[in-house]
């Protein structure tokens, strides 16, 4: 279960995000939607501690996985990356094989022999819908990859720690009607064995994959409930402009 | 007004037209029925197929705004309230036909003005058209305060819908040769009968259109909470 607890966030002076909270059940999907700038993304990074990596960042309250707050001292940032996974909105596998993208994380990890490698890619890129499409030419580069298949292939390396949690942000934004239809299926066959946390533009795909969603405005989480709710009857006049188009 | 503002709008200017058709439909029948005019029923006759070519064109509507905008929230809880209640109206519309029929056919019209009185014919006709009348406005004023008193009329109508039962059974047992007219005479109050609950249906709708409250099938008392 991932849990934020008033939770505020500032980039230098600016205050990103504004005293939110929120709780994400165990194997479910979370979507978090909003006008670009509205802070979730930011909120997104804070669970796998990407924020970190900018300067001049302040963050107050609580970011609790399964009950442990994962900005304590004794959190190992490595670690909780091999825990909480994060797929991109533009696919960047490395330069490197098919095979070698997936096994990176269990390599530098020093995560089993060979041949428990070996396995553990082909559960990956089974697990990401993709190792029928590329069991035969695992050797080759990554990059002749289509962008769709470029994105499962990210996908398939972030399973490979067997992290609990994902994190995807905008996952499917770049990428052809096909290919996102394959990564909603692929979100939705994932949701068993991970807890999944989505940021998407796409207010029709946050409806199709999720279970709970977010709306944020101007660093607010305005409205959090069910998605069904949410689509059919919000609670806040702001999440029904939003959502019906007429914000703005 | 955006541009799917304003296909929202078209689609609700098209079912108060055929709401209009219909609560018209409902009065001339009125008339037709006390009068035994029998071409005020031809002519309710014909009007019907203006209102099944209102349903066909809201459904269509209906269709392309849900494949073309994918409504969401109160858009798709009006889009689907117009496609309920356009059937709805279409249904009223054929009760409304089936009335005209009965005064076409001209078998037992004249029917025993104190049995008319008994049966509080007149009363059950202006019923419905207030209930018709006042839901209407429930849709346009997008106000939902009138829905009790409707749906307290639907039960108003229920009640002479049970007496005439009793009124009719009556006055067949002491007139057999009012057998035939008797039974007509109930399918009629019926019909009407159907034209009630129809309203509530269309009550329901608006409802869960503005409130996004769902009041059928045992829901009215959850919404009262």
């Amino acid at each position: 279960m991932i849990e934020a607890k008033n939770i505020d966030f500032y980039y230098g002076d600016f205050h990103a995000l504004k005293n939110i909270s929120m709780a994400m059940e165990a194997n479910t999907v979370t979507a978090f939607i909003g006008p670009s700038g509205c802070g979730k993304s930011t909120f997104l990074r804070l669970f796998n501690r990407m924020n970190d990596l900018i300067d001049g960042t302040r963050l107050t309250g609580e970011c609790l996985v399964d009950g442990q707050n994962i900005y304590s001292k004794s959190i190992h940032v490595d670690e909780l990356r091999k825990k909480i996974g994060m797929v991109f909105q533009k696919a960047n596998p490395f330069p490197k094989s098919i095979f070698e993208n997936v096994a990176y994380g269990l390599r530098v990890n020093n995560m089993g022999d060979k041949s428990f490698i070996r396995q553990r890619v082909e559960e990956s890129l089974a697990a990401a819908a993709l190792w029928d499409e590329v069991k035969d030419k695992l050797k080759k580069s990554a990059f002749e990859l289509s962008g769709g298949q470029q994105q499962r292939l990210c996908i398939a390396r972030a399973l490979a720690v067997s992290p609990s949690i994902l994190l995807m942000d905008e996952p499917a934004s770049a990428l052809d009607p096909i290919s996102t239809s394959k990564i909603e299926e692929l979100i939705h066959s994932l949701k068993k064995d991970y807890t999944i946390v989505i940021v998407t533009h796409n207010m029709q795909q946050a409806a199709r994959v999720s279970d709970k969603t977010g709306f944020f405005m101007l660093g607010d989480l305005i409205e959090f409930s069910d998605t069904k709710k949410m689509f059919l009857s919000p609670e806040k006049e702001q999440t029904q402009n939003y959502i019906t188009g007429r914000f703005g | 007004m955006k541009h799917t503002e304003r296909e929202l709008s078209a689609l609700k200017e098209e079912v108060s037209q055929m709401w209009r058709l219909v609560i018209s439909q409902v009065e001339k029948v009125k008339q037709a029925y006390f009068s035994g005019d029998v071409e005020v029923a031809r002519e309710i006759a014909s009007r019907e197929k203006r209102v099944d070519a209102f349903e066909l064109k809201i459904d269509s509507d209906c269709e392309n705004y849900i494949a073309l905008f994918s409504p969401v929230a109160v858009d798709l809880r009006l889009v689907l309230s117009m496609i309920k209640i356009s059937s709805t109206l279409e249904r009223i519309g054929d009760f409304a036909e089936g009335i005209a029929r009965h005064v076409v056919e001209n078998e037992c019209n004249k029917i025993d003005s104190a049995l008319l009185e008994e049966l509080q014919m007149e009363k059950i006709f202006d019923t419905l058209i207030t209930m018709l009348s006042d839901s209407y406005v429930a849709l346009e004023s997008e106000n939902t305060k009138l829905s009790g008193k409707i749906l307290a009329k639907d039960n108003e109508i229920d009640e002479l819908y049970n007496k005439s039962v009793d009124i009719l059974t009556s006055h067949m047992r002491a007139n057999t040769d009012f057998i035939a007219c008797g039974l007509k005479t109930f399918l009629l109050i019926r019909k009407l009968e159907r034209i009630g609950d129809h309203c509530s249906n269309i009550v329901e709708e608006i409802v869960f259109y503005v409130d996004a409250k769902v009041l059928k099938h045992g829901g009215r008392e959850n919404a009262k909470r």
